[in-house]
């Protein structure tokens, strides 16, 4: 019997392969360096997020994947210690410009946490305050895009009775799909995702797993994620970072099954085949 | 070896349960008997006036004139009350506005000294302050609107003796806000401004009450202050300018030469004034618990 699915393989590796769509990059991110006070923590990064594709970033902890999507982002303005250098051009626009206005920035790129951090009122306000904050005057219209927003996560049949309850009531799994919706209701452009399974349990992780999977295609993802099997579930591309001398770089960058399958690099290999085994 | 310390470890903290806990719970019992038995004393020397449905005199009775058996309380219970609800309502905002002041916008130079400042003040020996009310602010608003000892002077020197606590009590529940929760809302595209009005200051709206509360009930109990400033005239308070007396004052002026039922009226009051409190403490345990 003849296996279809690993007919690509014929044919040569999938990343020189003619692809049936091209994908566009949407982020480019070019000689990207971030550094708190004196010490530099990720340096000279540059790679493509594709639009529409879900693109993880793997690699230990402290290597700097954070601090690479707080800068994208800009939330990096928050801590007066972060400076990142080189260039991040988003729709043929300098993100990292200090002429930015980022709370519209923002707007078009929304973030997950590692942890759920739904604020501590009630789910309904939850959906409607960033909303308000970006000017959405009409109740009716809040409410319906929160709903929307609820049903895009999945949410809304476990919550419609209680909107008016605290959002902290909610499990931990759930606590993150609010979050997600709340990042969602703004309509972003791309959400960037910090290990948003790594806080849940087994089953909620899979909930919040399949949603990710089900936001392919309307929103470019980038997600951080310290399960290598999830990364290779989820993504479409992969981006390998590791720390040489404290400093974390970006070893290896390409599609996620190739950078899986026939890593190119010898440190690729060691923790994908190290995690693995 | 590992296992071995660990053992030690775990029997010294068996032994301390063991030794820590019976004593811990006697004091913590202890600390609800002398409650308890501070309400019950109360009681008892109310008791000739709250016996035999006497009570109903200390709401019914027109004034307190106790040379000719007339206890009412309502009026200094109501001078209490609004110098209370006055000095809260200016302390509110402003302590808030310390708290903010100190928690997000004071240069980190400047934010310890005046930390330290706010601590100073609210430790202030509330005698210090009345002087200061009766020697500065008396006179000012004699000027203004004789007589001078006035609700307004109460409430002004309440409110001055209040901010502290309430401004280190809102900066104590600012602080306890997750730094999570301001980066998620930043990564929103909220404002600095908002993230501060409708994201820091509701996670934190249980230690802010709490903190209101507390000073609340710091400012009912106050007694020195209203001896020294507020005019000491039994009166329903008509306007900010008239002299009156609070509940407190009038315990410390008449309890020297009470007698009888006057004397129990006395105790009476301090009964009433304890609940007061009493319920004010509950409220904010119960408002931070639910944090
Ligand atoms: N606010 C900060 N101030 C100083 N150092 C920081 C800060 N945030 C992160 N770091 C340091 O930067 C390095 C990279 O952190 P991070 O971006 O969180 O890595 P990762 O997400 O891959 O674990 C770590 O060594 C961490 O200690
Ligand atoms: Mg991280």
């Amino acid at each position: 019997m003849t296996n279809y699915s690993e007919s690509p393989y014929t044919l040569g590796s999938i990343d020189e392969a003619v692809a049936c769509c091209a994908p566009k990059p949407q982020l480019k991110v070019r000689a990207l360096s971030v550094s708190y006070g004196d010490r530099r923590v990720l340096e000279t990064v540059s790679m493509d997020i594709y639009r529409g594709c879900i693109t993880a970033l793997i690699g230990p902890s402290g290597c700097g994947k954070t601090s690479l999507l707080t800068s994208i982002n800009r939330l990096t303005d928050m801590l007066p210690s972060a400076r990142v250098e080189g260039s991040v051009c988003f729709e043929g626009q300098e993100i990292l410009d200090t002429t930015v206005d980022t709370l519209r920035l923002r707007r078009r790129i929304g973030m997950i946490f590692q942890k759920p951090n739904p604020f501590p009122i009630s789910i309904r306000r939850n959906l409607e305050l960033p909303l308000r904050e970006h000017g959405v005057r009409k109740r009716s219209e809040r409410a319906s895009r929160a709903e929307q927003a609820l049903r895009d996560v999945g949410l809304w049949e476990e919550v419609k009775e209680r909107l008016d309850s605290s959002a902290l009531s909610l499990s931990g799994g759930q606590q993150q799909r609010l979050c997600i919706a709340r990042a969602l209701v703004l309509e972003p452009e791309i959400l960037l995702m910090d290990e948003p399974c790594s806080a849940l349990d087994p089953i909620s992780s899979a909930v919040v797993e399949e949603l990710i999977l089900r936001l392919r295609g309307r929103y470019t993802i980038v997600i951080v994620t310290h399960n290598l099997a999830q990364a290779k579930r989820v993504a479409n591309y992969a981006g390998f970072f590791w720390m040489t001398e404290r400093v974390g770089k970006l070893i290896e960058f390409g599609q996620c099954q190739r950078l899986f399958d026939t890593p190119a690099h010898a440190l690729t290999q060691a923790y994908v085949d190290g995690v693995r085994g | 070896m590992l296992m071995i310390l660990s053992k030690v470890s775990s029997l010294s903290r068996w032994n301390i349960d063991r030794t820590l806990a019976p004593l811990l719970r006697m004091a913590g019992m202890m600390c609800a008997a002398v409650l308890i038995l501070i309400v019950l004393f109360l009681l008892r020397e109310a008791w000739p006036l709250l016996g035999n449905g006497g009570w109903v005199n200390l709401f019914s009775d027109d004034g307190w004139y106790p040379l000719e058996g007339l206890y009412g309380l309502l009026p200094m219970l109501a001078v209490s009350l609004a110098v209370m609800l006055g000095a809260i309502m200016l302390a509110g905002p402003v302590g808030l506005g310390c708290a903010l002041f100190l928690q997000f916008y004071a240069p980190p130079g400047l934010r310890k000294s005046f930390r330290l400042l706010l601590s100073l003040l609210a430790g202030m020996p509330s005698v210090v302050l009345g002087l200061w009310g009766l020697t500065v602010l008396v006179p000012i608003i004699a000027l203004w609107q004789p007589p001078g000892p006035s609700l307004l002077a109460a409430i002004a020197v309440l409110t001055l003796m209040i901010v502290p606590t309430m401004a280190l009590a809102g900066a104590a529940a600012l602080s306890a806000v997750p730094a999570d929760l301001v980066s998620g809302a930043a990564a929103l595209g909220m404002s600095a401004k908002s993230r501060l009005l409708y994201v820091v200051i509701p996670a934190a709206r249980h230690g802010i009450l709490s903190g209101v509360l507390m000073s609340m009930a710091r400012a009912l109990g106050e007694t020195m202050v209203l001896l020294m400033v507020s005019g000491n005239v039994v009166q329903y308070p008509h306007g900010l300018f008239d002299p009156v007396r609070a509940l407190t004052a009038n315990i410390a002026l008449e309890m020297a030469y009470a007698t009888g039922t006057h004397r129990a009226g006395l105790f009476a009051s301090g009964l009433f004034l304890t609940l007061l409190v009493l319920v004010l403490a509950w409220l904010a345990a119960r408002s931070v618990r639910y944090d």
